[in-house]
């Protein structure tokens, strides 16, 4: 079985993120980069039906070379291979285009299933996913949290509004993970030892024969309005505090 | 000067990160109450690897370098000592005479089970009147029939009460004790006449225990002199050289724990008002935490110096080492101290772990040689011709 698992280095979501000085990226200094969470359960999947199934897992990133960090991550935690499509200008692009120039690393692959986090943590698309399936021609199950193969058929489980969907189809299949599929495991110490042995292919655009064609560009990036201090309602006695916050409900807060 | 981190070590230290936080930290307290790590944490460490950090790769470990195993000892050491103390034995004092100078045989056979975690190492050098003057133990071991024979009483020994091995130094002749006539023994649990005794009650390092190690004509096979036959007379060298090593790691330590205890020193003086504002814009607070920040930063850069030394030098960094574990432990207790005076009455109180690390903390400046006795080792270093 061919597993791909496809993984976007992402900000730590205990990074403070500061805009840029040009007002549409982020600040990159100081930035502590981790695989995205989502895909983390792509990675745990992927081992787990190789485990039962056999097959290899292959890990795919795209972006600058710290990507690498990321992609060893997965290969500690047992992945078998890893491409990287190495670029310094990825980072932000259009995830339509980006999914298109994963399809192209994806496609010699074979896929039976590829695997996507259900969206990126940083820009919260969720795009990258459903333009690989199509440029691929596969169905894509999104945000499921169980999964079961028989043979060259997967049925899926996906929450849907505290019910469950359960879809199925055919392999070769997208899936994109949702938290509660499973409990990803540690990168071990031997396994990162391991890792640094275990082939890293870096391709470029240009091995690929894709150039940029982005349909959407980033115009600005607002930071979220400061929130505003909060209210200390003055009074002496219970009553008159009552009354004041009463008060401060109906004429500041109009909520009552 | 470089002093970026290889990956592979970056990788490590994110994996500890989380699992501290995930794991760890979260059961601090009650493993604090309870005096006991549960046994899935163990089994968690063992799957981590975190058994056989300085054991070789040949024999089952990741042979982290000197730079290698601080890191990953800082970062585990962000939550209860008593976890990195579980794991400190067997790659750190308890191993290393095997690693350092045991035969291909002893390598073989106790390396691989103390890298996987499966047996705990011990490292029983101190006895009731031999603590710094090391030399003056009175333990003894006399070949008999084929077989040496251990009397005599161990104390203060970490992990002693969970091991499966220990490394025993006694002496085989007392007229030249240090001078060739102290030998090194790997005993094992099962050996006869070998028994735990008390258990001691500590200030802290609730959840790692320290224990007496008994002797009682205790038979030890005559391959069991770590590095043989030919080494018999010559353990103080290896106990020497075990504890040398051990010091760059006992200092990350500290420095961990320091760190930890700034961050939450930095939090709580953001969060906790009086009169009318956060205690974080009062000067005097605002400068235990610069001065907290500023030798923690010291300690750092000394420490990954003298470990970045000792691996490209492949040998030991005898003074630099003690000068970083006597900076560094000395360091940290400065910033416990101030961390609970930040913490005010809340660092006096169990329910909140700045009293502990302050409690755990207060061992780093004791064991593995005293701050006195490194200052000796520094100076002689220094003066010698
Ligand atoms: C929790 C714990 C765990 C331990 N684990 C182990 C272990 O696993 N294995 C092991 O073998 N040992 C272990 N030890 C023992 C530890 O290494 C000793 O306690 C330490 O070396 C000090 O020896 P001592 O306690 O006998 O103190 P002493 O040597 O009696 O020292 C008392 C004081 O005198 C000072 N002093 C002594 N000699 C001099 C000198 N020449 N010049 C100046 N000052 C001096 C000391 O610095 C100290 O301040 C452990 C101890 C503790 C508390």
């Amino acid at each position: 079985m061919n597993l791909v698992v496809c993984i976007k280095q992402v900000p730590d979501t205990e990074t403070q993120i500061k805009v840029g000085a040009d007002g549409k990226s982020i600040n990159m200094d100081d930035i502590k980069w981790v695989m995205n969470p989502y895909d983390e359960f792509g990675v745990e999947e992927a081992l787990r039906i190789k485990a039962d199934k056999g097959g290899d897992v292959i890990v795919v990133g795209a972006g600058p070379k710290r990507v690498t960090e990321a992609l060893r991550t997965a290969l500690a935690m047992g992945a078998d291979k890893a491409i990287l499509i190495e670029d310094e200008g990825l980072y932000g692009a259009d995830p339509i285009f980006v999914g298109k120039l994963l399809a192209k690393a994806i496609e010699p692959l074979n896929p039976d299933i590829v695997f996507f986090g259900q969206r990126a943590v940083d820009d919260d698309c969720g795009l990258a996913s459903s333009s690989v399936a199509e440029a691929l021609g596969m169905p894509q199950l999104a945000v499921i949290v169980k999964q079961e193969l028989d043979g060259d058929t997967i049925k899926v489980q996906r929450p849907v509004e505290g019910q469950t969907n359960v879809l199925s189809t055919k392999l070769p299949v997208c899936l994109t993970a949702q938290k509660g599929l499973n409990e990803p495991r540690y990168a071990s110490l031997p396994g990162i030892m391991k890792a640094k042995k275990k082939p890293l292919e870096v391709k470029t655009l240009a091995d690929l024969g894709v150039e940029r064609d982005d349909k959407i560009e980033i115009a600005a990036i607002n930071p979220p309005p400061e929130r505003a201090p909060g209210k200390v309602i003055q009074g002496e006695t219970p009553e008159e505090l009552a009354v004041n916050l009463a008060k401060a409900l109906r004429e500041e807060a109009k909520v009552i | 000067m470089d002093y970026t981190i290889p990956e592979n070590l970056a990788l490590m230290v994110e994996t500890i990160r989380r699992f501290v936080k995930k794991d760890l930290d979260p059961i601090s307290q009650q493993v604090e109450k309870d005096d006991r790590i549960p046994d899935g944490i163990v089994e968690a460490m063992r799957e981590l690897g975190l058994f056989g950090l300085s054991i070789p790769e040949e024999f089952g470990g990741l042979g982290l370098g000197a730079l290698g195993e601080c890191l990953v000892y800082e970062e585990l050491s962000k939550t209860n000592a008593c976890f990195r103390t579980r794991v400190a034995t067997n790659n750190g004092i308890g191993s290393q005479g095997i690693v350092l100078d045991g035969t291909p045989e002893q390598k073989e056979r106790y390396l691989p089970r103390l890298a996987s975690g499966e047996w705990t190492a011990c490292f029983a050098l101190t006895e009731p009147e031999a603590g710094s003057d090391a030399a003056n133990i009175q333990t003894t071991a006399e070949l008999v029939e084929g077989r040496w024979l251990l009397n005599g009483r161990k104390h203060f020994i970490t992990n002693g009460s969970e091991s499966h091995v220990a490394t025993v130094f006694a002496l085989t002749d007392k007229s030249k004790r240090a001078k060739g006539g102290i030998t090194a023994f790997i005993v094992e649990k099962t050996y006869p006449g070998f028994s735990v005794g008390t258990i001691e009650s500590k200030m802290g390092m609730r959840g790692s225990h320290t224990c007496e190690l008994i002797f009682d004509n205790c038979e030890v096979p005559a391959e069991n002199v770590i590095g043989g036959q030919a080494k018999v007379g010559q353990g103080f060298k290896t106990a020497m050289k075990t504890l040398d090593k051990g010091r760059l790691t006992m200092a990350a330590s500290a420095l961990g724990a320091a760190q930890r205890l700034l961050e939450l020193s930095v939090d709580y003086a953001k969060q906790r008002v009086q009169f009318g504002r956060p205690i974080a814009e009062f000067q005097a607070v605002q400068f235990m935490l610069a001065d907290m920040a500023s030798q923690i930063y010291a300690a750092r850069q000394m420490l990954y110096h003298a470990a970045w030394l000792r691996d490209k030098r492949g040998s030991a960094v005898i003074k630099e080492a003690s000068m970083v574990k006597l900076f560094c432990t000395e360091m940290a207790g400065r910033v416990a101290d101030m961390a609970v005076q930040v913490h005010g009455g809340m660092g006096y109180m169990k329910d909140y772990p700045v009293e502990r690390f302050y409690r755990d903390l207060r061992l780093t400046r004791i064991y593995e040689g005293t701050s006195e006795i490194q200052r000796l080792v520094i100076a002689r270093e220094m003066l010698k011709a």
